[in-house]
């Protein structure tokens, strides 16, 4: 009953210290490479209080557009905006990319993680770390090695890296591909949990289901362009484009 | 391939013998290569990793040009080394020709482009994994550096060795920068060649086979330190 | 920045250690000698010095190089004392004003060394000149030192009264090793070669393998060798003090007889032969 209680009052701290909003807006945004153009001018507007879900198939551009947004790649052409303001170290200080495959140090759990708070000026440190490994199912193993973890392991402990620094845009692409189902639950209930403290999320998935699951918002990509983008359920009930149509009916799409 | 019983047998007398002669070049040599080493690890591994992760213009000719310093003949480092410390020389007044200082230096100078291009390599390749996460997180690029090193000690271990391996088999710098003092500046190596030199092939291939001995220890011991930490870190 | 700091503080902190361990050794009371190869591998310093530092309380360190590299090196200012054996190059050492003055050592004698099987025929032979012309025209392999040492420098003015320019052959039965005494004898025993030896060099060397003495005893392979102190004038860093004392010493009763005394298998290596004074 008291630890019931506990974590209630932890949630409260938690939503009392919500990320201020960070709007998002996408001008033409173009990106190509030598010989192909991957996004063909896209125009996106996301508000902050909602998880956006990007799909589409296989190259349609979605993983270049996330890297875009946290400035790991420079547009063709084209203007990224968050909060009106391009993309600076302070702005991008307060995002967390998540990548399909975990990177992580050669080193413990919880080195990992102190790795990412000693990046910034935090004082409680070890409230934080605790938090952390706690949210992601990760406290037996904050000793370990993070490479000997399995996949499903490496990637909470890539997502509790992410969140420790209480970023207020949460990415992620495909954080879930290839996972056991015990650390997709995890994921998914942490992903949740991040929601609905007011951190703004965008995240890529395959998964209809995890889509279904978590969705607030679909932004449907393809080929180059954003062909819908509308709440999840209409999107999922009457989805518009023939592309979207042929991709939820499990059809292969070029 | 009698004098190659022969020696085998003078190498385990000498090592046996507790020969204080032997004593004192082995000590010399270890003592100035690691010294050596010990400079060129601290100006070779970070000039290697920010040489790996940072762009600037002429950074790709400084890399060719470590590369390159690589096969620097040991004869070209110590003739330049003794042109420095020669009393006519620039740096005369410092007093540093003929002394184990000066045996340092040019093995310095000798081993560091092997550390900043072998460490360069190393670095580049793991940044290559790294770079998009610490993009992300917005890591400063010294902390990255810092973090890029750490995390490649087990690799930056072996380029140290294949450093300290240059260094203490190397006879040609020490010999013109060092002059081979009986009791002062003579090695290892410089012992083998003057040994070569009067005749005495037996002593010196035993000279050698200590030598060996001596490198294959240090690499032992590293190995062990090496496996005893990856374990500790793994358990 | 910080790791900038660390490493600036690092490289400071060697410069220090450095410079410490210089003012360290040039504390010590000691000589440098440049000297030949010929006086360190024949054991003879390593059997005079200790005497020598017994008595005056200075250690004498030995660089052993070729006389060229040795004169050159003294001409540095790389050294305090020069003992050497190439009289008229010592000579100009002495007249250009990089040594104060020389004096006579010691001498021992050059003998012509080659296979026992002795393909050119000289073995007996007194006239080095000779000897040297039988190998010529048996094109019978000669390995040269080819390193402008002493006995390099001696072994080309033999030639040259032989009439004949080996260097023509250079390669060919010709080789110069371009390599100290010990190397060159070396190569020689694993060619089966003739060469040129300080006698000193060849008593104490231990791969002799199938080479021995065939041709000597013509005065004309007589070695002096010289001792001067590199000038103070020229070079403010040489202790002019310590090495005269060695000086004095190594032409004094105590270092002539110390040199005299010594012997391998039995055998005198050195000659002294000083006269107290100035050979020239």
């Amino acid at each position: 009953m008291h630890e019931v209680v506990s974590i209630t009052a932890h949630s409260e701290i938690r939503l009392q210290s919500a990320p201020s909003p960070m709007p998002l807006q996408v001008r033409n945004l173009t990106f190509a490479t030598d010989n192909t153009e991957i996004l063909k001018g896209i125009d996106l507007d996301l508000a902050t209080d909602h998880l956006t879900v990007l799909m589409g198939p296989n190259g349609a551009g979605k993983s270049v557009l996330l890297r875009l947004l946290h400035g790991l790649l420079e547009p063709t052409s084209g203007d990224v905006r968050w909060s009106g303001q391009p993309l600076t170290k302070a702005i991008r200080k307060e995002q967390a990319l998540v990548f399909q495959k975990p990177v992580l140090l050669r080193r413990s759990v919880s080195a990992n993680l102190n790795f990412a708070l000693g990046l910034r000026r935090i004082p409680d440190r070890a409230i934080r770390l605790k938090e952390a490994l706690a949210d992601l199912g990760l406290e037996s193993l904050a000793r370990r090695p993070a490479r000997v973890l399995s996949g499903g392991e490496q990637q909470r402990l890539a997502l509790a890296r992410a969140l420790i620094l209480k970023p207020k845009v949460l990415m992620l692409d495909e954080p879930t591909a290839n996972l056991d189902p015990a650390s997709t639950l995890l994921i998914e209930q942490a992903i949740s949990k991040v929601r609905r403290s007011g951190v703004k999320v965008i995240m890529i998935t395959h998964a209809p289901h995890q889509a279904r699951r978590l969705a607030e918002e679909v932004v449907f990509i393809h080929a180059g362009r954003i062909t819908e983008h509308k709440p999840a359920k209409a999107f999922f009930d009457r989805p518009e484009s023939e592309a979207a149509r042929a991709y939820l009916a499990g059809e292969i799409l070029i | 391939m009698q004098d190659f019983a022969h020696s085998f047998t003078l190498a385990g007398e000498l090592i046996v013998s507790g020969n204080e002669d032997l004593a004192e070049i082995i000590a010399l040599s270890m003592r100035v290569t690691a010294t050596a080493l010990g400079i060129s690890a601290l100006i070779g591994l970070p000039f290697g990793a920010i040489l790996a992760v940072s762009r600037f213009p002429g950074r790709g000719a400084i890399t060719v040009l470590a590369n390159a310093l690589m096969g620097l003949p040991p004869v070209v480092v110590g003739l330049s080394v003794y042109m420095l410390l020669s009393n006519a020389g620039p740096l005369g007044p410092l007093q540093l020709l003929y002394t184990p200082t000066a045996m340092i230096i040019a093995q310095a100078v000798l081993i560091t482009p092997i550390i900043i291009a072998l460490t360069r390599q190393v670095i580049a390749d793991l940044n290559a994994e790294y770079a998009d996460t610490f993009h992300s997180l917005v890591v400063p690029w010294h902390t990255a550096v810092g973090a890029l090193l750490w995390d490649a000690r087990f690799s930056l271990i072996t380029v140290l060795l294949a450093g300290f391996g240059r260094a203490v088999a190397e006879v040609g710098a020490v010999m013109i920068v060092g002059g081979n003092i009986n009791h002062v500046t003579r090695m290892m190596t410089t012992a083998i060649a003057l040994e070569t030199s009067r005749g005495d092939l037996a002593l010196a291939l035993a000279l050698g086979m200590v030598l060996l001995l001596i490198a294959l220890a240090v690499n032992g011991a590293v190995a062990f330190l090496r496996g005893t930490e990856r374990s500790a870190a793994h358990a | 920045m910080s790791l900038f700091k660390r490493l600036a503080a690092g490289v400071v902190a060697i410069g220090l250690t450095v410079g410490a361990s210089a003012a360290a050794f040039a504390a010590d009371k000691f000589i440098v000698v440049q000297s030949t190869t010929s006086t360190q591998n024949s054991g003879l310093l390593d059997y005079i010095l200790p005497k020598f530092q017994k008595k005056s309380g200075i250690e004498v360190r030995v660089v052993a190089v070729g006389t060229g590299q040795a004169l050159k090196n003294a001409a540095n200012g790389d050294g305090d004392v020069l003992l050497v054996h190439a009289k008229p190059a010592e000579e100009k050492f002495v007249a250009d004003g990089f040594g104060v003055k020389r004096f006579d050592v010691m001498y021992n004698d050059f003998v012509i060394v080659g296979p026992k099987n002795d393909p050119a025929g000289i073995k007996g032979m007194t006239d080095v000149t000779a000897a040297l012309k039988k190998i010529a025209d048996s094109k019978a392999i000669f390995a040269s030192r080819g390193d402008d040492s002493g006995t390099h420098k001696k072994e080309r003015a033999l030639w040259k009264q032989t009439g004949i320019d080996p260097t023509a052959a250079s390669g060919d039965w010709y080789r110069e090793t371009g390599s100290g005494m010990g190397a060159t004898l070396n190569a020689a025993a694993g060619m089966g070669a003739y060469t040129m030896s300080d006698r000193a060099t060849w008593l104490a060397f231990k791969n002799k393998d199938a080479l021995e003495i065939l041709t000597q005893g013509d005065d004309r392979l007589f070695n002096q060798y010289g001792v001067m102190l590199v000038n103070p004038e020229k070079h403010p860093n040489v202790k002019a003090e310590a090495g005269q004392e060695f000086i004095d010493w190594l032409i004094g009763a105590e270092g002539q007889k110390a040199i005299a005394s010594y012997k391998v298998d039995g055998e005198q290596l050195f000659f002294p032969n000083a006269k107290g004074s100035a050979s020239n």
